[in-house]
């Protein structure tokens, strides 16, 4: 008998509670699993501690309860992460800021030359290395956001709502070039949103949270094998699934569901 | 641009302010000659730019004496104020030990400090030390405050890449905070103008190396009105002149690509 051979465990979270100041839980009993390959999406309300996880993965907060187990050990390696601002340095331009991370770990500028011009032409913006962050629009500052964490090439890259702040054009651009990227990276996606469209768009995996305290109530796993493309934006599937999302965020009896 | 849109370009701008200035300058003129009010009661514009040429060898001196203290003062502020800042952004607990006396300084006005300081220093380094305790606080607190708005995320990215203590600082601290250090070097060069005239006016008498306020109470002691305007002038000038001259380097070294600082 044939037995199916899953990828690794990448990230795992088991029983994890995070409190922030006495009496006040934002995260509590939380179990969580990522492979590699996979594009999880956590999906919420506001305040059901969504990006919280976000940073106990990458380690920039420590749980209160339960345990977090990497199968890396390099964290600063191995993790990218894309904040939902495109924080990038104003005073530094778009070569200088994509060079960061490789800086950071003491690669020299000519070193770094290769790998930045090869993070640029992933988010296609190969011709803008010597602008300033001031100088692009806001989807472009995103796409340098998303290089500069593609350039150390992560095995797992975070993202706190990285389009919340975008023009729907924009956002629907840059979800397909991130799914053109992880397929060709073959990167595993965290992904954070508290859209049920775009979270069912994007993903294989959508932990959907509910809020007071923050925790994961369902996860539901959209079509898998289908081309994501407009034709599934279109498509019965695609419909059934947000549906079906937004029950269980209903479920969850944290108000209403954003779009 | 053509030289002609540039010209016109340059009216426009310079145009209006120039015009209100001679219009004011014109007014005075031409209340003291009206009427006919003695130049000690006070001076027509014309007199003071004739005893600005007149006394030259007594008040160019003196000009320099003054620029020259408040130019040695601010260096000082800036070397303590971005100094002490950048060990208040390392060291939460140097900020808690001594930013009560960085404020106790502050808040205490100088004019009061400093016939003390005339007790324990020499007249010239009194004045120094005035300036330099004027200008320093904006720096310090200037520079503290922009070590610490680097943005939250940035902080937390660096923390992510493992970066050290002193990458945070040369790469995102320091660079965050370069604007608002150059608004407080503004505010500490024209802080440092009014420390040394302030100082000057308290030590009163200083022989070889007068300034330009003790210039202007000699002036009082003669009743020569005329030539106190003429010390006033220059002491304008060179407050409008350490101004422009440090808005000029701020915007060359904030340069491109930082525009307003902010995304």
């Amino acid at each position: 008998m044939l037995q199916e051979v899953k990828p690794r465990v990448l990230v795992s979270l088991r029983g994890v509670g995070k409190t922030f100041a006495p009496g006040g839980e934002a995260l509590a009993g939380v179990d969580l699993e990522v492979r590699a390959g996979e594009f999880v999406s956590l999906l919420g309300p506001s305040g059901c501690g969504k990006s919280t996880v976000l940073r106990l993965v990458a380690g920039l907060e420590t749980a209160s309860a339960g345990t977090i187990s990497r199968g890396f050990d390099d964290v600063g390696a191995a993790v990218g992460f894309v904040f939902q601002e495109p924080t990038l340095m104003p005073w530094a331009n778009v070569f200088d800021n994509v060079y960061l991370p490789l800086r950071l770990r003491g690669q020299t500028r000519a070193g770094a030359k290769t790998p930045v011009r090869e993070a640029l032409a992933l988010v296609g913006l190969s011709g803008s290395a010597e602008a300033f962050p001031r100088e692009l629009s806001g989807g472009m500052r995103m796409r340098v956001s998303i290089a500069r964490a593609l350039v150390l090439r992560p095995l797992l890259l975070l993202m706190d709502e990285p389009f919340a702040a975008l023009d729907e054009m924009t956002r629907s651009r840059l979800n397909d070039d991130l799914l053109r990227l992880q397929a060709e990276l073959g990167a595993t996606v965290v992904f954070v949103t508290h859209s049920v469209f775009e979270s069912v768009y994007l993903s294989s995996r959508i932990a959907v949270m509910g809020a007071n305290p923050g925790r994961i109530i369902a996860e539901i796993e959209p079509a898998g094998g289908v081309e994501r493309d407009e034709r599934f934006r279109l498509s019965a599937a695609y419909a059934r699934c947000c549906e079906k999302v937004s029950a269980a965020l209903r479920g969850s009896g944290a108000g209403e569901a954003s779009i | 641009m053509t030289p002609g849109e540039r010209l016109s370009h340059w009216a426009r701008l310079y145009g209006p302010p120039l015009l209100a200035f001679s219009a004011a300058l014109a007014a005075w003129e031409a209340i003291v000659r009206i009427n006919a009010i003695p130049p000690y009661v006070l001076p027509a514009p014309s007199l003071v730019a004739a005893t600005l040429a007149s006394d030259r060898a007594i008040l160019l001196p003196a000009l320099m004496t003054t620029l020259w203290t408040t130019i040695e003062a601010l260096a000082l502020a800036v070397i303590g104020g971005a100094g002490l800042a950048i060990l208040f952004a390392q060291w939460k607990w140097v900020e808690r030990s001594f930013l009560p006396f960085a404020i106790v300084l502050q808040v205490t006005p100088i004019i009061a400090i400093a016939p003390l300081l005339l007790i324990y220093l020499d007249a010239s380094s009194a004045v120094l030390v005035c300036a330099f305790l004027v200008a320093f606080f904006p720096i310090l607190s200037n520079t503290a405050l922009g070590l610490a708005s680097a943005d939250k995320n940035l902080v937390d990215l660096f923390a992510l890449y493992r970066a050290s203590r002193w990458q945070t600082l040369t790469l995102l601290r320091l660079p965050a905070a370069l604007p608002y250090f150059l608004g407080g070097l503004r505010i500490g060069g024209g802080l440092a103008l009014i420390g040394a005239i302030a100082a000057e006016l308290a030590a009163g008498a200083s022989g070889k190396s007068a300034g330009l306020a003790f210039r202007i109470v000699e002036a009082g002691y003669r009743l020569n009105i005329p030539r106190m305007f003429a010390a006033l002038t220059l002491v304008s000038l060179a407050g409008v002149a350490i101004f422009a001259a440090l808005s000029a380097l701020s915007a060359f070294i904030v340069g491109r690509g930082r525009g307003s600082g902010a995304q």
